[in-house]
């Protein structure tokens, strides 16, 4: 792919661009607004609603009417926030979940780059979000703000943990961290996925389906801690701080934090997909090698990868709808009392298998 | 130790437990009335706007004075014996102009008090709620036919009337006389 642009423009700079750039207008954007309206969709049929039904068919077209208003907004600052650090924080809000999409595999064909590092990337990378949005808190000089951004750093801190365990789990069985790699070791079909014990037909396979399913249940939960939403919303709970971090912000920057919070639902359901149930690859192999088009495999790839991260987006949104919120303790103890030490003795667990296989 | 994974146990359980009751309720139809478009059923007796049938109105003001609130105006003029004003759709003969029948809807407290005393069943309750306005004066609802100069001539014909009658009345003494 990037090869086709440099030789297509003749120009690495224009290339580096325009590669960068697809992942945002090609997915992110299309994402969000599909997002926002299945959400808003969802959580009405789960309480027995209609949700949207004016603008457009069953209002389709309502997420786009909204952003339109979001976009002639007044963009307000109060007086007396920090300037600098107030316009900077969306800013890099989005850009810590837009980085994590530089690593994501999208097909074989097209990665932002394909680099060795990428599950150790993505996992320093989405830090830089924790950064922004304690710089959002602080610089709106408001408390509700600044409490809800610290309660949001503590949980994202201390959440980093059990999900960083348990990708070492499935990188000492892999034995890479690159995202490519570990969509190929996974290939063509579901018994091959990590989440039902990885390549290969041994022993090992079945002793170490237990310890993988709870390994997935440590990370889905863990990295919804990560991006804030509910049962773990509480840097942005809306009865008891307004709305957290972004309160104070308005127009095309509340935008930002929306879009991010959107893109890193997508980013860590995209991880889950790529260590756990196979990354791009077709569960049941692919039409386009069948029929002989050996062009349709990429495209088959990129519907796989996305449904498979919609499903997690759904779950998501149905665990939104279902559970209540936790308190501040309650979320500190299910993180240090109970995902990590699951996570540990999960990891030293499937080490054992590993080496004694 | 054991009540360590007996808690996380029934975390778990509970948490699908709830899943599933809400994956359920995404199957279930939805309530909502989307109103503009469909309007729920009212009951039968439902009270809503006042509604007048002037042409049955013999203007006899037993509903104003069944009105707990008194929103309802009503203003009679006697006709003359030569005019005839029909009679209404039950076979009473009406002998007064009604020049004025107000409802203040803005003061009407729905209890139907008015329809009961009324011999000709003209005025009633009706199902329409839809009746908002942007003035308060609006909804001040007239019901009566005549025209402002009508009201006018009618007054006129009966003022007439009465002096007419007083005139002879102050003839007939002085002739017996």
């Amino acid at each position: 792919m990037y090869e086709i642009i440099t030789n297509l423009f003749g120009n690495k700079v224009i290339a580096y661009s325009i590669t960068a750039l697809l992942p945002l207008l090609l997915f992110i954007l299309p994402f969000a607004i599909v997002a926002v309206y299945l959400e808003r969709k969802i959580s009405a049929h789960m309480q027995d609603r209609l949700g949207p039904m004016r603008v457009g068919y069953h209002g389709i077209l309502q997420t786009v009417a909204d952003i339109l208003k979001l976009i002639q907004k007044e963009d307000i600052t109060a007086e007396g926030n920090d300037k600098f650090l107030f316009n900077l924080a969306p800013v890099l809000v989005f850009a810590g979940s837009y980085a994590v999409f530089a690593a994501i595999p999208f097909t074989s064909v097209y990665i932002g780059t394909n680099t060795d590092l990428g599950l150790f990337y993505i996992v320093a990378v989405s830090g830089i979000v924790v950064a922004g949005i304690l710089m959002a808190g602080w610089a709106s000089n408001n408390k509700y703000s600044l409490l809800g951004s610290m309660r949001s750093v503590a949980q994202i801190v201390s959440y980093e943990i059990p999900t960083a365990l348990v990708i070492l789990t499935i990188v000492m069985l892999s034995g890479t961290l690159n995202l490519n790699t570990l969509a190929d070791i996974q290939t063509q079909y579901f018994w091959n996925w990590y989440i039902f014990g990885g390549p290969g037909l041994g022993i090992d396979k079945f002793l170490l389906l237990p310890f993988m399913i709870i390994g997935f249940i440590i990370i889905f939960i863990s990295t919804l801690a990560e991006v804030n939403r509910t049962p773990f919303d509480i840097p942005e709970a809306e009865s008891e701080l307004v709305a957290g971090f972004h309160t104070e912000y308005s127009g095309m920057k509340f935008a930002m934090f929306f879009l991010a919070e959107y893109a890193n639902m997508f980013a860590v359901s995209a991880i889950i997909v790529s260590i756990f149930f196979g990354g791009y690859h077709s569960p049941i192999g692919y039409l386009g090698n069948t029929i002989g088009f050996s062009w349709l495999v990429p495209i088959e790839q990129v519907f796989w990868f996305i449904s498979k991260g919609m499903i997690f987006i759904f779950i998501q949104m149905w665990l939104r709808w279902t559970l209540p919120r936790l308190r501040v303790d309650q979320l500190m103890t299910l993180c240090w009392k109970y995902l990590i030490p699951y996570a540990f003795v999960n990891l030293i667990i499937v080490g054992l298998i590993n080496l004694l296989k | 130790m054991k009540q360590y994974l007996i808690d996380t146990y029934i975390a778990l359980k509970t948490v699908l437990i709830g899943m599933k009751i809400t994956f359920r309720h995404l199957f279930i139809p939805s309530v909502t009335i989307q109103y503009p478009d469909e309007k729920p059923s009212l009951p039968e007796r439902a009270r809503n706007r006042l509604y007048v049938n002037i042409d049955d109105c013999i203007g006899c003001d037993q509903c104003s004075r069944a009105c707990p609130v008194s929103c309802i105006t009503i203003e009679t003029v006697k006709s003359l014996p030569t005019e005839n004003l029909g009679t209404t759709s039950q076979g009473k003969k009406k002998l007064l102009w009604v020049t004025k029948f107000d409802i203040d809807i803005s003061k009407c407290c729905f209890c139907s008090l008015c329809v009961y005393p009324c011999p000709t069943d003209c005025i009633k309750m009706t199902d329409v709620y839809e009746y908002s306005e942007y003035e308060r004066n609006n909804l001040i609802f007239n019901f009566s036919a005549l025209t402002p100069e009508e009201v006018v001539e009618k007054k006129a014909n009966f003022e007439k009337m009465q002096a007419e009658k007083a005139a002879q009345k102050t003839v007939k003494p002085t002739e017996n006389k």
